[in-house]
């Protein structure tokens, strides 16, 4: 018994905020696929109840026995688009109202799968799916919405980044009594994992078992107070060393969880996501960390160089406490839900353009980003198509999940509480790319996707 | 199976006792107790085997952490798992 190493780790648990952030049950919904959109959904709800019905109590069992917050506990499902398709004569929104029924039922917070994969085109289901997405994201309470719009392989839908600029837009204006919180539900990805554990992107890829456990875990607070007890004088290189030891403790923890998890749930064990997810908890602040390696505040220059010695040490540290390392796996980079992110954007000192930046280097993108009520459908599209690319281009997945704070502007706030948080609205360059989203169609995949 | 019980909080009369009288209420087995006391602050590790526990483990974590509320103290009662797989490769 070392009493050093057991203090260490109620004293991350207590005071730095360390928890495993989801156990998210991944549910395939291909065999309830039913020409009558009624039998499709009993089928839905039957099968997300029988499969999750114990995945709340179990999360739960755990937390109290390993001492161990977990904070949500979530389902994923395969993407509705390809089960919608086969009913097409009737609105999708019955579907997001199913996933709504069944979240209630089993008692999770969030159900994602909402979502359609148009990266190289739209397939049947995709576009009333897509169309349908602002109202059922105003119409349900726990369902998330996502749509891959590029990958690697395939390029970018110019098409679909034209209409995803539009349905944010739509999505907000729905919800804009409730902070356009529509909006924080829907992802646009490039290069989407297909077992992402968090939310709002996570859906239940078409190459994933029936039923699987994810697990994604969390701890920016750790690495921030590791940071800041080693002192002024270390060297980048000692700094890199240390967030590398402290993403291994915690990524075990994450996969002690998800073993226990998988093995009494009966489901096998997918991925552990290897993230360091910030929330607005004074402390858990992914800003933080970069600002204790030495910035002044996130955003000054050499932002973008710190974070891609955090993003790359969390992965180095975390892959050998993992058997099976997924999702997105790296620092997130949201504004509304970390602290020192907020307190950034506030004050000026980080901007829209250098969050691009990040994204670069980061593990998703744009994320939980508040811009004037105003924003056109097109800069949104723009903003969009900017992110996508950066994916593509780097082969590595990029998000876009923004909103347009109807009725406000650069200097008001959005407060949606929670785990989401709150935020100021940041100013964006309105210089219209209209025309160039008017052209729509493809951009051709990069050369480095020609890997064979 | 073995559980760790870490309590930590102001020290004063009586703590052990009450903490290992819950164990033994409990039929939880004590193995290992360290303890010490910095600045008034007292510190105190216990191991317990609790294969032959009464009560179902949560909830023997659960009544501890009451205990703890009652006194003043924070008391943990976690599985030994997890400081294993946070500390051992």
């Amino acid at each position: 018994m070392n009493t050093k190493e057991i203090l260490e780790t109620i004293n991350m648990i207590d005071n730095e905020d360390l928890d495993v952030r989801t156990i998210t049950m991944g549910i395939s919904l291909l065999d309830c696929i039913d020409p009558d959109i009624n039998r499709a959904c009993d089928k839905i709800y039957d099968k997300i109840c029988r499969y999750a019905g114990e995945l709340v109590k179990t999360g739960e069992d755990i937390s109290r026995e390993y001492g161990i917050p977990i904070v949500n506990k979530r389902i994923s499902v395969t993407p509705i688009a390809m089960v919608s398709g086969a009913c097409q004569s009737a609105s999708p929104i019955h579907f997001a109202k199913t996933l709504d029924r069944a979240a209630k039922t089993v008692g999770v917070n969030f159900i994602g799968g909402y979502s359609a994969l148009v990266h190289k085109g739209f397939g049947p289901g995709d576009y009333a799916l897509i169309e349908s997405i602002p109202d059922a994201l105003a119409e349900t309470e726990f369902v998330c919405s996502s749509v891959n719009i590029g990958t690697t392989k395939a390029g970018i839908n110019m098409d679909a980044v034209k209409k995803m600029g539009q349905v944010i837009r739509k999505t907000a204006e729905l919800t804009a009594d409730r902070e356009c919180i529509g909006a924080a539900k829907l992802v646009v990805f490039c290069n989407a994992p297909e077992d992402n554990p968090f939310m709002a992107g996570a859906f239940h890829g078409p190459g994933e078992p029936d039923c699987v456990i994810n697990v994604g875990v969390s701890g920016p607070g750790v690495v921030r107070a590791a940071i800041k007890k080693s002192g002024q004088d270390k060297s980048l290189d000692e700094i890199a060393e240390l967030i590398k030891k402290t993403a291994f403790k915690i990524t075990r923890t994450g996969q002690l969880v998800a073993q226990e998890a998988s093995r009494r749930l009966c489901v096998p064990f997918g991925i552990l996501d290897l993230s360091l997810a910030p929330t607005p908890a004074v402390g858990d602040s992914v800003a933080y960390i970069l600002e204790g390696m030495g910035l002044e505040q996130c955003g000054a220059h050499g932002t973008t160089a710190a974070l891609a010695l955090l993003n790359d040490a969390v992965k180095k540290g975390g892959v050998m406490a993992s058997s099976h390392v997924g999702g997105l796996s790296g620092a997130f980079i949201p504004i509304t839900e970390d602290a020192g992110m907020i307190e950034a954007a506030r004050s000026g000192a980080l901007t829209l353009a250098k969050l691009e930046a990040m994204t670069a280097v980061c593990s998703v993108g744009l994320d939980m980003i508040a811009v004037p009520g105003d924003t056109s459908a097109e800069i949104l599209s723009g903003i969009i198509a900017d992110e996508a690319a950066i994916g593509m281009v780097n082969s590595k997945t990029t998000a876009v999940r923004i909103i347009p704070a109807i009725g406000k502007n650069p200097g008001d706030e959005l407060n949606f509480g929670g785990l989401l948080g709150s935020g100021p609205i940041m100013d964006i360059n309105r210089k219209s790319p209209a025309e160039f989203i008017r052209r729509g169609g493809r951009i051709p995949a990069p050369l480095q996707s020609l890997k064979n | 199976m073995k559980a760790v019980i870490t309590v930590i909080g102001k020290d004063m009369v009586g703590i052990l006792a009450k903490v290992s009288g819950m164990c033994a209420d409990k039929s939880a087995n004590v193995l290992e107790v360290t303890q010490s006391i910095l600045q008034d602050m007292f510190v105190m590790v216990m191991m317990v085997d609790i294969t032959n526990c009464t009560v179902k483990f949560a909830d023997l974590a659960d009544e501890l952490a009451a205990l703890g509320d009652s006194l003043g103290l924070k008391i943990h009662c976690m599985h030994e798992d997890i400081f294993n797989s946070m500390h051992r490769i």
